[in-house]
């Protein structure tokens, strides 16, 4: 009994780190500019794609890929800001939340067609001669991959900490965070950090979407469940604080694998919905928030 | 005669050839696709209710949509009479709503929007699940399944959505969901209650959601209890809804014709490219065109009366903001 626990919680563990990554993309982005871009998904469906394709068509190995997705996530995150999330900057905050919402859902729609129409609904994953190592420790095993992919996670996360803590753009995008007025006041191009956290979080995105391709699968309908993850973490978090958001992702990770082995698997995916609920009514600042308006 | 004569007797005629439809035309795919325009009709109008006149976006419509599909057609198929079946099926609906209402709308922002998102997929899920087999008539009730009556049920059914929500946006409740979605802290400092308010137009919304679900129950001879459920409910009625023209009573209306018809036309051409058209479309919409169809229409009508009327010196007032 308590082994195949153990073993299951390991799991959850490791799906858990990528749910905290696609949530720390989104958190970003709405934490500095408002903008709940509920595309996420898609652009981590495109993350996936692309190191797929790299290591498919040039047998590239799907961690090195990890570059060029990155690169290419963040193209097309300038080019979705620039085409069309440039125009609601101004608007006032509350606007802003349900315009970017409504964009990025026609955006996801558009996206996630056009990934059926390009790669069919076909699902995929990255499947390499080491995809089905794993190694035991205490008696629970760990798939190298997965385990390698839980510590770029973490080393993706510890990376965008210290830009955030130690840099002075890092600083203009926390202190917008914080006061976007002030910060203009204090001669923060708002516009620039905009651009920046949007195509930073779109990055994260890609980040996540290769890791998913390489553990896991990808489909062009995957989207959506992402970013439904992404925002039940991000609310479980506590808004804005990356180490909540991360640890957030962990727990709905445990929480779902649990609910896997003590209920049944159909229900592995509606835990999370219920967890976001509970939330909603007991605890709406978060797991790990503060208090605020 | 006036403005609101002109638009009064254009309903009516409408209404009348609508009525007449099924007498003349004899075609039961005819009859079907104007059942289905009038379903989407009746379901984007009671978004807009909510998410046009009060601002509040519902991602979860489904859940609404689905409820009344559920409990109409267990109770139908039970024994029970059609009207209380779908009455039954519209206020369960209503519950559902507060129970996520009540705690979302207590916050601003992003809870409300996930809130509902959440609850719809909990559903969708769930009764996928629960009930996979699918729901098909018994055969009793197949033989002598006719099309006529449950495109009248539909006419009617619409014609009460949009009547109500013609109702309550002229009333005084009306004036103070839209307040609300203008401005929040000024509605509530002159006394309009957010939440009240917004629950107010939430349940209306449910409800007629929960009818359109019901009415679906009586029509459908066999489908999957999750169909009702599924994102996709939520997701064409909002965009209907913005398409057309989001926050008013005509909006839904054009939208879902014209919803239907490119959907109509695209899928015969070009299988699920009309997805990536209405998702542009509804992309443009929010970004330059935020009246939809119907404003665009407003604003030609304005350019055309400048042109054929003399200039006059119209003093506006202006909002500081």
């Amino acid at each position: 009994m308590l082994e195949p626990l153990v073993q299951n919680l390991a799991f959850g563990l490791l799906v858990g780190a990528l749910y905290g990554l696609a949530a720390v993309g989104l958190s970003l982005v709405f934490g500095v500019t408002k903008f709940l871009n509920v595309a996420h998904g898609e652009l981590l469906m495109f993350g996936g794609y692309a190191s797929f394709w790299i290591f498919t068509l040039l047998g590239i190995d799907p961690f090195l890929t990890l570059a060029s997705t990155i690169v290419f996530l963040l193209v097309i995150g300038l080019v979705l800001y620039k085409l069309l999330f440039a125009r609601m900057v101004k608007l006032t905050e509350s606007v802003k939340i349900q315009n970017t919402l409504l964009v990025g859902f026609g955006l996801s729609l558009i996206l996630q067609n056009l990934a059926l129409r390009l790669w069919t609904a076909d699902t995929r994953s990255i499947t390499t001669f080491y995809s089905g190592s794993v190694f035991t420790l205490l008696g629970v095993r760990f798939p190298i991959v997965r385990v390698a992919s839980l510590v770029i996670a973490l080393v993706t996360l510890l990376a965008l900490d210290m830009f955030l803590r130690r840099t002075y753009t890092g600083k203009a995008l926390r202190a917008t965070v914080e006061n976007w007025e002030a910060a203009t006041l204090m001669g923060i191009d708002i516009q620039r950090v905009y651009l920046l956290s949007f195509v930073l979080g779109a990055a994260l995105a890609g980040v996540a979407g290769c890791l998913v391709s390489v553990g896991y699968s990808i489909d062009p309908v995957m989207g959506m469940n992402w970013t439904l993850k992404g925002l039940i973490v991000m609310v479980l978090g506590g808004l804005g604080s990356i180490t909540g958001t991360f640890v957030g992702g962990l727990v709905l990770g445990v929480t779902e694998s649990a609910t896997g082995f003590f209920l049944s698997l159909t229900y592995r995916e509606v835990v999370g919905l219920v967890l976001f609920v509970l939330i909603l009514v007991f605890r709406p600042q978060g797991l790990f928030g503060t208090k605020e308006g | 005669m006036t403005r609101k004569q002109v638009t009064f007797s254009a309903l009516l005629i409408l209404i009348a050839i609508l009525a007449f439809l099924p007498v003349v035309v004899k075609k039961d795919s005819t009859i079907n696709l104007a059942l289905l325009v009038l379903l989407y009709v009746s379901l984007a109008s009671s978004w807009n209710i909510l998410g046009g006149y009060s601002g509040q976006i519902n991602l979860g419509h489904a859940a609404f949509f689905g409820a009344g599909t559920l409990v109409t057609r267990s109770l139908w198929l039970a024994g029970w009479n059609l009207f209380p079946s779908l009455l039954a099926g519209g206020l369960v609906a209503v519950a559902l709503a507060l129970l996520i209402g009540i705690p979302a709308f207590r916050l601003r922002g992003i809870y409300f929007a996930i809130g509902t998102l959440a609850l719809a997929q909990i559903l969708y899920i769930t009764v996928g699940n629960t009930l996979p087999m699918i729901s098909s008539l018994p055969a009793q009730s197949l033989a002598t399944y006719e099309l006529v009556p449950r495109y009248y049920l539909f006419l009617g059914l619409t014609i009460l959505t949009t009547g109500t929500a013609y109702f309550l946006v002229n009333s005084r409740l009306g004036l103070g969901i839209m307040a609300i979605r203008e401005e929040e802290d000024a509605a509530e400092s002159l006394g309009v209650s957010a939440l009240q308010h917004k629950l107010l137009a939430l349940s209306v919304s449910a409800f007629f959601a929960g009818l359109t679900g019901g009415a679906f129950a009586y029509y459908h001879v066999g489908y999957y209890p999750q169909l009702p459920f599924a994102p996709e409910w939520t997701f064409d009625s909002m965009m209907m809804a913005y398409i057309g023209g989001a926050g008013t009573i005509i909006g839904p209306i054009i939208g879902a014709v014209f919803f239907v018809i490119v959907r109509e036309f695209l899928v015969l051409k070009l299988a699920e490219l009309h997805l990536i058209v209405f998702g542009v479309l509804f992309i443009l919409v929010v970004l330059f065109l935020p009246g939809g169809l119907v404003g665009v229409w407003g604003t030609l009508q304005k350019a055309l009366a400048r042109r054929s009327r003399p200039k006059e010196i119209k003093l506006t007032p202006t909002r500081e903001s």
